[in-house]
């Protein structure tokens, strides 16, 4: 193996495993920017990778090459929905935002499972045909060295969503609609004094991070998994929210540091292809990933700082 | 609108949220033409219908009461343990190695070994956290998520390549302790139908005394709270917010290795490879959820969490009802739970004594300004 297949090796098993990473984490950083705190992303993604799944499986035939996409979106979609509950709950109910939030988590599993048994009676899926494969840039991929390690069979998906996350740092930072959307999350009475719907924009960030969060569930499930059942999201919400902590709340931040997450578990998988790593015990590989995130976060980082007001119910007075 | 006196407010609203969140899972099941009936009936029925079954509920309810307080602990302290996985796991698999490494020591020294060894295991993962989080301010979420994972693979390590083949009977399954190193009971197992009920159940009721003790009656406890109402207010009044954290960590490590120590010595009496982050973790902090703050709270919580989930398995191989209902079921009530300012607004409280008012609403604006405080304090 030459330095440069190892390299392109890496690369796009990194990206494969960082997408839904980064859209479900972009997803976290809206909710939080917002004010409300979603550890919900893991139940989200289990509902939008359930929906892809479903939605492939029924219409591969119908639109070929286009089904993962539509699953994606149709995900996100059902994502939205289900984040209505926690949008709900946090913003006119007065919850804890942290157990409504676990409360998605417990509820799309078996949720999904359930509909998985009422549909084909069985407590798994087949798995699907149209699944997102490896896409090759036309022209990129061709330039030398750069073009194979970056642009040749890797991952839609991913580059999608670095694209997104530059777009959604831009309306987070550069729009009125972020302005006030962080503002909501910042300080909600000046918010709400000044004329800004604090509640709209609540909905608004937990609806986003429903439906990026959705996204990344089914891109998970049509890129990695490629069926579903009640173990195909096992953590990557969990890992999305760290990565939107440790992206300190911001979209390229949360992009970046999903990347690193995805570079970090693709380690595992593909590391007795490596030479030199494959000869350590697989231990240290499968639990490199979250020692790194620990030691990075103690030396680099320290103490996070979310936006003031994150967690907390604002009750507009009368 | 009902008007009720606000101490039978305050006991309608958890109730009313279970009867809704059997009313979702009902709902849910006439969609999908399940006889909703047939289902609690049957669910009931095979959770407390029989000796058996009993056992195995209370069996169930063991280890979460001890996951739950370990919960209620961190959380008491201002801190979201989400590592209760790895730390019951780490008890769990402690526990089993010394039974099976010390197997000719007599019970009364090898019992008490292995169960605080377990929970010393506990402590000590997460007290990674707490350590890290009172020095560096290391947000613990991430730290015990990632905890969460190096444990799990931490343990298949030790238990597949490090502890000694004699003590296994294949790579994914260690060999049983004996009678001296088990919690199981020969009577009590006799009493209940031959369930895997445990002594650990014993052991769960002193752990809910503890856990009542230390929260109400100690410094210790006092100061726990007192930190995580109001940190600032806390370290005036000349109380070290980072020793506080550190024992909040390691008391609720503690006590969710505890529940991994009964998991192990109790149910299964080995332990074997584990794929995914420890199940009984994650229905802890259902129950502590549920539960609330209160030693009784979690008690009942724990009961209610066990009778679904038994009952469920009970309902999918007599009713054919898919088991993921009674999990669709306890997500609804805890939901209900969480909303239930909205579930209160049912009830009108009737004009009590004005003082009592008074203090009400004077608390809760305490605790408003005090979240206010904490949160900036984090920023």
């Amino acid at each position: 193996m030459n330095f440069v297949t190892v390299l392109a090796l890496i690369v796009s098993s990194t990206l494969v495993y960082s997408a839904p990473l980064i859209f479900t984490a972009l997803g976290g950083t809206f909710s939080e920017n917002s004010g409300i705190v979603n550890v919900g992303l893991e139940g989200i993604m289990t509902m939008g990778a359930f929906t892809s799944i479903v939605f492939n499986l029924s219409f591969a035939s119908t639109f070929g090459t286009a089904t993962p996409w539509l699953g994606a979106l149709l995900g996100g979609i059902v994502g939205i929905i289900f984040s209505l509950l926690h949008a709900v709950a946090t913003v006119n109910w007065r919850a804890d935002h942290v157990i409504s939030g676990t409360v998605l988590n417990l509820m799309a599993p078996p949720l999904a499972v359930f509909l998985v048994k009422a549909i084909y009676n069985k407590g798994q899926t087949e798995n699907i045909n149209q699944n997102f494969g490896y896409f090759s840039f036309p022209g990129l991929a061709n330039i030398p060295v750069i073009g194979p390690i970056f642009f040749k069979n890797t991952s839609a998906p991913a580059w999608v969503a670095i694209v997104l996350s530059i777009f959604l740092y831009w309306v987070l930072y550069k729009t009125r609609f972020g302005l006030r959307l962080r503002s909501s999350g910042e300080n909600p009475q000046a918010a709400d004094t000044l004329g800004i719907n604090v509640y709209k924009m609540r909905y608004a960030g937990v609806l986003i991070s429903g439906f990026l969060g959705g996204i990344g569930g089914a891109v998970f499930a049509e890129a990695i998994a490629g069926n579903f059942s009640v173990s195909t999201i096992a953590g990557q919400g969990f890992m999305a929210l760290a990565a939107m902590i440790f992206g300190r709340y911001n979209p390229i931040g949360a992009m970046l540091s999903s990347l690193f997450f995805g570079f970090a578990q693709s380690l595992s998988i593909i590391g007795d292809q490596i030479p030199g790593i494959s000869s350590l015990p697989s231990v240290y590989l499968q639990i490199a990933p979250y020692v790194l995130t620990i030691i990075v976060l103690v030396v680099f980082f320290g103490k996070t700082v979310g936006p003031a007001a994150d967690g907390q119910n604002y009750i507009k007075s009368k | 609108m009902i008007k009720v006196s606000p101490k039978a407010k305050r006991l309608l609203v958890p109730i009313v949220s279970v009867i809704a969140g059997f009313l979702v899972g009902a709902i849910i099941m006439l969609v999908w033409s399940y006889d909703p009936f047939q289902a609690y009936s049957s669910m009931f029925e095979s959770a407390l219908g029989s000796a058996n079954g009993i056992g195995e509920t209370i069996r169930n309810a063991t280890p979460l009461i001890f996951i739950a307080i370990g919960f209620q602990i961190s959380s008491a302290a201002g801190f979201f343990n989400i590592g209760l996985p790895g730390q019951a796991q780490a008890g769990w698999l402690t526990a089993i190695w010394i039974g099976l490494a010390f197997k000719g020591l007599p019970v009364y020294i090898l019992l008490p070994f292995e169960i605080i060894a377990g929970s010393l295991a506990g402590a000590l993962v997460a007290g990674i956290a707490g350590w890290l989080r009172a020095y560096f301010g290391t947000n613990e979420v991430i730290s015990t998520i990632m905890l969460n994972y190096i444990v799990l693979y931490l343990c298949q390590y030790l238990h597949q390549d490090v502890m000694n083949k004699s003590l296994r009977v294949d790579t994914d399954t260690t060999k049983t302790v004996g009678a001296s190193g088990s919690l199981r009971i020969p009577w009590l197992s006799e009493m209940f139908g031959g369930s895997r009920i445990s002594g650990g159940i014993f052991l769960a009721i002193i752990a809910l005394v503890i856990f009542w003790f230390l929260m109400k009656k100690t410094t210790v406890g006092f100061e726990i709270k007192a930190v995580g109402l109001n940190p600032f207010a806390s370290r005036y009044a000349g109380m070290s917010d980072k020793k506080n954290i550190i024992i909040s960590m390691l008391l609720s490590g503690a006590f969710c290795g505890l529940g991994g120590v009964v998991q192990g010595l109790g149910t299964y009496q080995n332990y074997f490879t584990q794929t995914t982050t420890l199940d009984i973790g994650w229905d802890g902090m259902s129950v502590a959820l549920l539960g609330g703050m209160s030693a009784i709270g979690i008690l009942l919580a724990s009961l209610l969490f066990s009778i679904l989930k038994i009952g469920g398995l009970g309902m999918q191989t007599a009713a054919g009802i898919p088991f993921e209902i009674v999990s669709i079921v306890i997500a609804a009530i805890i939901f209900f739970v969480a909303i239930s300012w909205a579930v209160g607004l049912l009830f009108k409280e009737k004009k009590s004594d004005k003082t009592a008012t008074y203090i009400a609403t004077a608390e809760t604006a305490g605790r408003q300004a005090a979240n206010d405080q904490q949160k900036g304090g984090e920023a």
